[in-house]
């Protein structure tokens, strides 16, 4: 296993974790693009963009993106989030190159207008999709209400309306802005050379616009909220939960991680055991999302309404303890068992590596093979989480609902 | 590269098979048992008793106690999973490799000694319960439960995780008889993929599993499929679209061209639906079809999620799209879905839980071990020609139809 890195003229960088043992290539391009960079007007850009990467680029068409895609049997897929556009392929090492062309390719679409307004109305239905997907909406809901005032609370799909309104110059201008050069990272990670990276690192992405876009990075306030949509249709209540966490470039991070296996895994965690174990909730977890400048941990319910404010009493009961008690040596052993094996199992996968490797690079410019995910692992005490629990009590600001409840009182 | 090695498959006496195949290049190992214990044997009433065994399993087995049970598996960094489907009830699990000999104790205690206890009953009630309200809360993943009921019928197409009305039906007694009954070793299979010694975990698994008995297969209940054509009224944004008919089951001869048949409809973004339905028309985010292949019968189930006003359209257009392989496919076609199916098989040569699945899963199918130079070969044996001549002789006949959404829609088709 090697490791390599460079930086283009143009400001792209590159990054490469070489395995000769496996029988995959996987190669991504991270943009730092996504809700957070948008304004108002042109909510959801980020998102449509990264659909419309995939209707051509040159003289190269929709049609034969998906074409050649197919041809070589590629595992490719892209994805939007507050923070980053990723676009990805895992090949056969003889299809890299094939496979790199177009990937390359799309990150200088032609955005033509006659595919943004047929795929604008594929947008419509995704949003469509996701409004009947009650776990989905209340993720968002909570999102808006946790980051209210922040761009972190911007949605990552838009609005019906948003989408609706956005003109294609308004897109042409946002990916001029956010897809320069500077502000990519290109990730491979498997069974290749790193002379054939940058071989084609330079053929297809050297001509690409240099540069940095801005990107507001500073923490947010949130203040204590509770809100429920009222949705007599639904069967279960679908509650989210957010509480603040340590940032992407908190040291505190690793704990965090710890601390959300501990509290909230779908197995053995203090969660499951109160809530999911005698059968209260369907869902009962807790996860730790990390971001630019904030971070934060999400717990969602899911469960009969009936049983809503006892699961919220239970969940606060849980953060209580471990506030006030921290984990026993036992389960934090355990916690880190599991995660250990984890980054193992994920990491035998280039495609699995990939996603590892480039959100590194992209957030701290960083490179942790697996061997140095253990030890960091392997190196975290008790003491650890301690001091993650002074710096971020487990104090939940942010209650949001939906389903048949008008509201939960669950005390305090 | 390390090629990948061969996998080879061992009877116990008492009938369980075993298959390892080693895969030197991993730090991992992967085991994936299939116990013929699914919820076709849920007897008239009490749909859902599978489920509710599969959530009391690993509620307290041999010497543990539920919490000592997750605590010892946790501590090894065992990744599992307990799952039922029509036929089998599957419990797999993945850590580093040098932690399976603890987690294959483990798993034999909770296959051969689970305590069902009581007090773990009406817990793992209240849980299948949940699963089956959230289930009423995802329209997608409801129409396909539900068209399944419709074009399968009993038992295979029964829901795993059974009905709203079964469940307060279900007494522990009918839990414990479903174990009795269903857990037997001799049509249980157990796949183990990783970095393993295949002589020493066999010498395991003939110690741990050696005296697990057989006993006859219980009976299946059976009634005919329908109605063809359903509606579920819900106030919803989208209309979905759940559509079947019936094609070959993996064993048959042609099942290679039914999989390329499909595969050409819907086999990736190139694809037929993909391309008329989502690229150029702009109906919907959505839309797929997949080849249900069971050991005895195989249909094609397609899915189509889109707004109300367009989802007639949507239906027309997937229904001609159906038809129209009839006329022919392209050489092209038909080699990006031979190109799609070598890269996935070569890539699951990376994963030790993907292969341990595999391996078991192909050998209740097959009774066989299937090399990769063999499903190459079959592939490779395939033309444009064969594939056109066996959707002409196998139609999309006798279709089901199910929606959910505000509006019925209609089947705007020629009878063929």
């Amino acid at each position: 296993m090697q490791f390599f890195e460079t930086r283009l003229g143009n400001g792209l960088q590159v990054i490469a974790e070489i395995n000769p043992h496996v029988h995959s290539v996987a190669v991504g391009f991270f943009v730092k693009a996504g809700a957070r960079d948008e304004s108002s007007e042109v909510s959801g850009v980020s998102h449509f963009l990264e659909h419309m990467a995939f209707k051509g680029f040159g003289d190269v068409t929709a049609e034969d993106v998906n074409r050649i895609f197919d041809d070589i049997g590629a595992n490719y897929n892209a994805s939007t989030g507050e923070e980053v556009t990723q676009f990805y392929a895992a090949i056969l090492p003889e299809y890299l190159p094939r496979a790199f062309e177009l990937l390359a390719g799309m990150m200088r679409p032609n955005l033509a207008e006659s595919d943004f307004d047929m795929e604008k109305q594929v947008i419509l239905e995704e949003i469509g999709m996701y409004a009947d997907l009650p776990g989905f909406t209340v993720y968002e809901k909570a999102m808006q209400a946790h980051f209210v005032g922040h761009p972190l609370g911007q949605s990552i799909l838009g609005s019906t309306e948003s989408i609706s309104a956005l003109g294609v110059d308004q897109m042409r201008a946002y990916h001029a802005d956010r897809y320069r050069a500077g502000n990519i990272v290109l990730a491979v990670a498997g069974n290749t050379t790193w002379d054939e990276i940058l071989d084609l690192a330079n053929q297809y992405c050297a001509s690409w616009s240099g540069g940095i876009p801005e990107r507001r990075v500073f923490p947010a306030a949130h203040p204590p909220t509770s809100q429920f949509l009222h949705q007599p249709t639904i069967q279960q209540e679908h509650l989210m939960c957010m509480l603040p966490a340590p940032d992407a470039h908190s040291p505190l991070r690793y704990a965090a991680e710890l601390l959300s296996v501990i509290v909230g895994d779908d197995s053995g965690s203090r969660l499951y055991w109160e809530i999911l174990d005698p059968g209260y909730a369907d869902s009962a977890d807790l996860g730790y999302s990390e971001y630019l400048g904030c971070g934060a941990y999400l717990s969602y319910l899911c469960c009969a309404p009936e049983e809503a404010a006892n699961n919220l009493r239970r969940l606060r009961a849980v953060l209580d303890d471990i506030q006030l008690h921290g984990a026993t040596p036992q389960e934090f052993e355990r916690a880190r068992n599991k995660v250990a094996a984890r980054v193992v199992l994920s990491g035998e996968r280039p495609m699995g590596r990939l996603s590892s490797l480039g959100g590194n690079w992209l957030y701290r410019e960083a490179y942790q093979s697996v061997r140095d995910d253990l030890d960091l692992i392997q190196s975290l005490h008790l003491d650890d989480l301690r001091r993650l629990l002074d710096e971020f009590p487990l104090t939940i600001t942010t209650t949001c609902g939906l389903g048949p409840l008008e509201s939960v009182e669950s005390g305090n | 590269m390390t090629a990948p090695s061969t996998t080879t498959s061992h009877a116990l006496p008492n009938g369980m098979m075993v298959l390892i195949q080693p895969m030197p290049a991993v730090q991992s190992a992967a085991y994936s048992l299939l116990v013929p214990a699914g919820c076709i044997y849920d007897r008239e009433d009490r749909s859902g008793t599978a489920s509710v065994l599969c959530e009391m399993l690993s509620r307290g087995a041999g010497e543990r106690d539920s919490r000592q049970l997750s605590a010892d598996q946790d501590f090894l960094g065992l990744q599992r999973s307990e799952s039922v489907s029509a036929r089998h009830l599957k419990l797999s699990g993945a850590t580093l490799s040098d932690k399976l000999p603890e987690s294959l104790a483990i798993l034999a205690d909770i296959v051969l000694r689970p305590h069902l206890n009581e007090d773990e009953f009406e817990p793992s009630i209240a849980s299948v319960r949940q699963t089956l309200l959230s289930n009423e809360d995802e329209p997608r993943q409801k129409v396909m439960i539900e068209l399944r009921r419709r074009c399968l019928g009993l038992p295979w197409g029964l829901p795993s995780d059974g009905s709203l009305d079964d469940i307060d039906r279900i007494a522990l007694d009918d839990v414990r008889n479903h174990y009795r009954g269903c857990f037997r070793a001799g049509e249980a299979i157990l796949g183990i993929a990783g970095q393993v010694d295949p002589p020493r975990v066999l010498e395991q698994i003939t110690a741990l599993f050696g005296d697990w008995s057989d006993a006859p297969e219980s009976e299946v209940r059976h009634a005919p499929p329908g109605p063809p054509v359903d509606h579920i009224v819900l106030d919803s944004q989208q209309t979905q679209i759940g559509l079947a008919y019936p094609s070959v089951s993996v064993n048959d001869p042609e099942y290679y061209a039914a999989w390329a048949a499909v595969g050409i409809l819907s086999g990736g973004s190139s694809s037929r639906l993909f391309t008329e339905v989502r690229e150029k028309r702009g109906l919907c985010y959505s839309v797929h079809a997949a080849l249900s292949a069971l050991k005895h019968r195989g249909d094609v189930l397609c899915y189509a999620g889109t707004t109300v006003e367009r989802a007639q359209e949507t239906l027309d257009v997937m229904l001609t799209e159906i038809d129209r392989l009839a006329e022919g496919i392209t050489d092209d076609e038909l080699n990006r879905c031979k190109a799609g199916a070598k890269s996935t098989l070569i890539m699951q040569q990376e994963s030790s839980m993907a292969r341990a699945a595999r391996i078991a899963y192909d050998w209740y199918l097959r009774g066989a071990i299937i090399t990769l130079e063999e499903i190459h070969a079959r592939l490779d044996a395939l033309t444009p020609a064969k594939v056109a001549e066996f959707v002409r002789r196998h139609p999309a006949r006798d279709l089901t139809l199910l929606t959910i959404g505000p509006k019925p829609l209609e089947m705007n088709r020629a009878v063929l």
